[in-house]
């Protein structure tokens, strides 16, 4: 496969000036691509079913996905990803054959169709007042053959027709300080009860007829305790809430509109009780379930006022809704959580003490707790009762427990991914044995003769159908090996659930997973958020037989002076090799480019207070950065006060922490953006490890330009405070964006421009010496990118020759950024005609491959565009000479050219992310873009011209070969007798 | 759906009373989508029901997502009054971004224009402008592929060489031709003529 040529540069001009393309050919799909599809972590799932048609479960997400899975395989049947400030609020099936969803605070009602998840109707629902109460209410109204569905949101209650999504009715609950806590349907009558809280210490009841909205009765009464939090609702006109000091449990019944509080302090029913509790709402008749500090307390409300406690337990309990299975009969589910097991216990509402089902089952641990839990239940063929749940486990993957086992399981912590990076995969050690060769040797044959047939059009079906299948089964792209070209690695990603997933970038597949501990919710850490993934060893050269390991940072809490937390995976083997809880926070992480005798990146933390903290903790990495200190500056965006500061090291750490790896930082700069003209709306630097070719450029009149590449670049936008707002609601006139190319190191303004007009949202790549950036022009109403190019001016002399002959060019002399350096711009824009959701920028192993700009489209298409098109040395009509040198003429808009969208006709929903790693191969770059949906392909920005391709047919090449042998020795023959015949003349 | 004949699309952009709640002035976009089947043959169908669902209208570059009802009509509830953008993404097609006007001043006035092409729209019905392959195509084979793939070319050359190199040898003056072989000779070059057949032959 890989027969490098030395003529790579040659090689490259030719293809690259033949064919600027990359494509792809419809039976090349899921060759080097694959696509997998997520959901995210479920909120709400209903069942669906019914005996005829297929069982489905429909749900909705935190990543805003609703979507229709099978019940038996847990595939996805329709799926739908709503825009990112479209919450989902509540889900439910109507008339069996529409799912509503509402979403958007309660404002915007949808039905879709189950079985093929096309939208029927959508209604928006307006209130008097923004509240967050919200409520989807499932009824069993009907009203002359049409279901109803009560919605109250905003303040507002609505009726809403199931059939066409039209408003039947509605009825405001103006009342200023009303907090309604529970809309409750007692199934079998037309009443609706409206509970709240108004004030602090005022219950109010309003009972409502269903049909029409008219209110029939409205009753309030005063308790002086006060409430705390939410309320459960027990029966249909009694429900349980806690007063004020979270002490007491009130029981609220409201019947025939009278209202009468019972108060019942929980340390008469829990002994040793201790701090306020807090109520799980449940809707299970007579059950509820109240949680204090790690506690679990399930109680059972008999008649009026009666509490009893029916479990205590120390174990995470998940109770799932009630599902009635009969006339009058109601179930639910119990999930406990003890070690390597679940323990599930499906109940009665009226009947605590039996077990409808007790199943255990062994749950991996890498899962974490159960968050949630769903069921169902079926009949089985001897006519009782069987029950299914769907279980949301804390790693937000979702799994159906039926009989025992795990039916089905989604890895949806997938669809929210924080950070990527990559690792080697172990090197292959024993290599491939002879005989393994020879046995492959005529399947081998076979495959290409088969291939030949495909070429020459002469196979029948079965055979393309083979050929395809053969291509796609190739065991080699799968191998848990290093290969020669690098296309196999691992992408070890982090998820939002705390979860690290280790994929195989040849089919995606997962090779390990891993719930890091320091991530976890624990008493010193409530609400802990993976932040960061870094390359902590990679090994090479002197250790080699290290593991190459990982560093994962996160804190606990999201304000800026929570505690960071560090875990180190041996990314092999996905063990947590250990695992920090900091004492200083983290704002900042720098991977510094030094690393120690065992290959240990050395990295430095900066944290709230402007202390910066050295990791690994060891006195040779001190020793090493001690040498290095001088060199190390950095910056940091405070994007609220539109500051820039610039910092360098002092010394260590003075004061109470007398750490040997804490340093004293100083303010090197500071740019100021003007608050009242200016917001910071992007700031983008080159990626760390990329590597560039040459620093010269040569033009179409044998001049020379010096590319000016500083690691210590960065791209600032700014736009006018008005222009920062959404687009549609500025004018031309009072918007502007201003882009900035700053020196880090320095704080000096390089190159300012400033286009009047435009607005956010901007997204920009930096590579080598450019930056390509997209925002929106308001004046033409159109996207645009603009690309500026930054040349260095002081070497532009080094072209003459006798120059260099005589020694007077300064090549040798010294770099500093502290020299005013001596640059040059180019700019130019271009429109573009799609939104844009991230740019990211092809990258190579030796940075001599054209580029390509990866576009990620508010379509969820990741397109491939030539850097070509976007070079400031375009013009309308290019000389000869440039035409050689392969600039294109100028156009006002980019092409978009659909076989150059690299997601081909997928869409990667959710698109969050495009990341890019080169392979080993120089022409080849690994593409993996992350959203709901992941995707992973490999790019040849320029084709493959140092290696051949999948497709090239070695039974061809030797057919040639003989032929031509035959041709020579016929033609051979055939001149001996002419030689022959002519000497007898 | 193919049922769908052709309607008098009027409602295009009605302003909504926003009754109490606190914005001013929130106004609905209503509009069409039309996916024609056939795009450029002149035969106009409409596309299938289950390509329609996967088919999404952005208000903004994402602001707000809107999904197509069964017969291509979506709506945007509750937007300011000003100059928007609408988006449609449906994998296979290409639609040009649309301008649109919601003015304050007078209320249910379509403003509407094509960005691409500067088109002005009278209503709100939006078309794909055309549509869009993701996947080269096979070319069939024929002997013309075969003979300009290097393998076909090096075949040619020998042939070439083997053929028209003794007709050239033939036609030169062989006081020419000898004086040329014995300077070979004399540099000892081995050269390719003496291997070839027609070299080979004094």
């Amino acid at each position: 496969m890989a027969i490098r040529s030395f003529l790579i540069l040659f090689i490259l001009f030719f293809f690259s000036s033949l064919n600027p393309i990359l494509s792809l050919y419809e039976d090349q799909v899921g060759l080097v691509d694959w696509h997998q599809q997520y959901l995210g972590k479920v909120k709400q799932a209903v069942f669906h079913t019914h005996k005829t048609g297929r069982k489905r479960v429909v749900v909705s997400t935190e990543e805003n996905v609703v979507a229709s899975l099978d019940l038996r395989q847990g595939e996805i049947f329709w799926r739908h990803v709503l825009g990112s400030n479209d919450v989902i609020d509540g889900i439910d099936i109507a008339l069996g054959k529409y799912v509503i969803t509402l979403s958007s605070g309660g404002s915007i009602l949808r039905a879709w169709n189950l079985p093929d998840g096309q939208m029927v109707w959508e209604s928006s629902l307006r209130g008097p007042k923004h509240s967050k109460s919200l409520f989807l209410v499932r009824t069993n109204l009907k009203i002359e053959k049409d279901n109803i569905v009560i919605i109250f949101s905003n303040g507002r209650l609505n009726a809403v027709s199931c059939m066409d999504g039209e408003v039947l009715w509605e009825k405001d609950f103006e009342g200023e300080s009303l907090k309604v806590q529970q809309v409750i349907q007692p199934p079998g009558s037309n009443l609706i009860y409206v509970v709240g809280f108004a004030s602090s210490s005022l219950f109010e009841m309003y009972q409502i007829n269903a049909l029409n909205g008219e209110l029939l009765k409205h009753e309030s009464a005063a308790f002086s305790g006060g409430f705390l939090g939410e309320v459960s609702p027990v029966f249909s006109e009694t429900v349980v809430a806690l007063d004020s000091t979270g002490l007491i449990l009130l029981t609220i019944s409201f019947q025939n509109g009278k209202i009468s509080f019972h108060q019942m302090p929980i340390s008469n029913l829990v002994k040793d009780s201790f701090g306020p509790a807090k109520i799980i709402p449940s809707s299970v008749i007579g059950i509820f379930a109240i949680k204090m500090n790690a506690v679990t307390i399930v109680i059972r409300v008999k008649d009026e006022s009666k509490l009893e406690v029916v479990e205590k337990t120390n174990h995470e309990t998940s109770i799932s809704d009630a599902l009635s299975i009969s006339e009058g009969q109601q179930a639910f589910a119990l999930v406990q959580h003890a070690s390597h097991e679940i323990h599930l216990r499906v109940k009665l509402a009226h009947n605590w003490d039996d077990n409808l089902l007790k199943e255990s089952v062994k749950m991996d641990q890498h899962r974490g707790l159960v968050h949630k839990v769903y069921i169902n239940n079926y009949i089985r063929t001897d006519k009782s009762y069987g029950f299914r749940a769907l279980i949301v486990m804390e790693d937000h993957s979702l799994l159906l427990l039926q009989q025992g086992e795990i039916v089905w399981s989604r890895e949806d912590g997938l669809a929210s991914i924080i950070d990527v990076t990559t690792s080697e995969l172990p090197v292959e050690r024993d290599g491939v044995s002879v005989a393994k060769v020879e046995h492959n040797l005529f399947e081998w044959l076979k495959g290409h003769m088969l291939k030949l047939k495909g070429t020459l059009m002469l196979a029948s079906p079965q055979d393309i159908a083979a050929i395809q299948s053969m291509r796609l089964k190739n065991s080699e792209k799968s191998k848990m090996t290093r290969d020669h070209n690098g296309f196999r690695k691992l992408l070890i990603v982090l998820t939002r659930a705390g979860k690290l997933f280790a994929l195989h970038t040849g089919d995606g597949h997962i090779v390990w997973s891993h719930l890091l501990q320091s991530l976890q919710k624990s008493k010193v850490c409530q609400h802990p958020i993976g932040l960061n993934l870094y390359k902590w060893q990679v090994p090479h050269h002197h250790a080699m037989d290290e593991n190459p390991s990982v560093l994962v940072i996160g804190k606990c809490g999201p304000s800026s002076d929570a505690p960071g937390a560090l875990s180190f995976v041996d990314t092999y083997t996905g063990k947590e090799l250990s695992s920090l809880s900091l004492v200083h926070s983290v704002a900042q992480v720098i991977p510094l480019p030094y690393t120690d005798s065992t290959e240990q990146c050395l990295h430095l933390l900066i944290d709230a207070d402007k202390h910066a903290h050295l990791y690994p903790k060891t006195p040779e990495a001190i020793s090493i950065f001690e040498r290095e200190f001088s060199n190390i500056y950095w910056y940091s965006v405070e994007d609220d006060n539109g500051i820039i500061k610039g910092h360098a090291l002092r010394g260590k750490c003075t004061g109470e922490v007398a750490d040997e790896v804490c340093f004293d930082t100083r303010e090197l700069w500071s740019i100021v953006f003007p608050s009242e003209s200016e917001k910071i709306i992007a700031t983008v630097t080159r990626k760390l490890n990329e590597v560039v070719h040459t620093q010269a450029k040569v033009i179409a009149d044998q001049e020379v330009m010096y590319k000016y590449i500083s690691r210590n670049l960065l791209f600032v936008a700014t736009v006018a405070l008005k222009g920062s707002v959404e687009i549609g609601s500025v004018t031309p006139e009072e918007s502007w964006l201003v882009a900035y190319l700053i020196d880090t190191v320095t704080g000096r303004i390089l190159h300012q421009v400033t286009h009047h007009g435009s607005q956010g949202p901007v997204h920009a790549v930096f590579s080598e010496n450019w930056v390509v950036y997209h925002y929106f022009n308001l004046k033409a109403q159109r996207y645009e990118m603009s690309v500026i190019e930054i040349y260095d001016q002081s070497r532009a002399d080094n072209k003459d020759v006798w120059k260099l002959v005589l020694g007077k060019h300064n090549l040798t002399s010294p770099i500093s950024l502290y020299s005013r350096p001596d640059v040059i711009t180019k700019s130019q824009s271009y429109f573009f005609t799609h939104s844009v959701k991230a740019i990211a920028v092809t990258s190579t192993t030796k940075g001599i491959t054209s580029k390509q700009l990866l576009i990620g489209t508010i379509g969820d298409q990741v397109l491939a565009l030539d850097k070509r098109f976007l070079d400031p040395r375009r013009t309308v009509n290019p000389t000869q000479a440039e035409k050689e040198e392969g600039i294109i003429p100028l156009t006002d808009p980019l092409p978009i050219i659909p076989q150059s969208y690299v997601t081909h006709a997928l869409r990667v929903e959710g698109l969050r992310g495009i990341i890019t790693v080169p392979a080993k191969l120089e022409s080849t770059t690994l593409v993996f873009a992350h959203g709901v949906d992941l995707f992973f392909t490999q790019l040849a920005p320029s084709r493959t011209y140092d290696s051949l391709t999948d497709d090239f047919n070695y039974a061809l090449l030797l057919i040639t070969i003989v032929a031509l042998l035959a041709a020579i020795f016929v033609t051979w023959t055939l001149s001996e007798r002419k030689e022959l015949q002519e000497n007898w003349r | 759906m193919a049922a769908v004949t052709p309607l008098l699309l009027l409602l295009l952009l009605s302003s909504a009373p926003s009754f109490s709640s606190g914005s001013r002035n929130a106004y609905n976009i209503n509009g069409r989508v039309k996916i024609p089947q056939g795009l450029g043959l002149g035969t106009k169908g409409y596309a299938l029901p289950g390509r329609m669902s996967n088919v999404k209208v952005l208000l903004n570059g994402g602001q707000n997502i809107t999904f197509l009802r069964p017969d291509g009509y979506f709506s945007f509830h509750n937007i300011p009054a000003g100059t928007h953008l609408i988006e449609v993404s449906a994998i296979g097609y290409f639609f040009s971004p649309v301008r649109v006007d919601v003015s304050a001043r007078n209320p249910g006035k379509v403003q509407a224009a094509l960005t691409e092409n500067r088109k002005g729209l009278s209503e709100l019905v939006l078309e794909p402008l055309r549509e869009e392959q993701y996947y080269e195509i096979r070319e069939p084979f024929s002997i013309m592929s075969l003979l300009k793939s290097p393998m076909g070319l090096m075949v040619g050359f020998m042939l070439a060489v083997a053929f028209l190199m003794p007709k050239l040898v033939e036609n030169m003056d062989p006081e020419e031709m000898r004086r040329a072989q014995e300077e070979m000779r004399s540099q000892g070059v081995p050269s390719l003529s003496s291997l070839l057949p027609g070299g080979a032959r004094n």
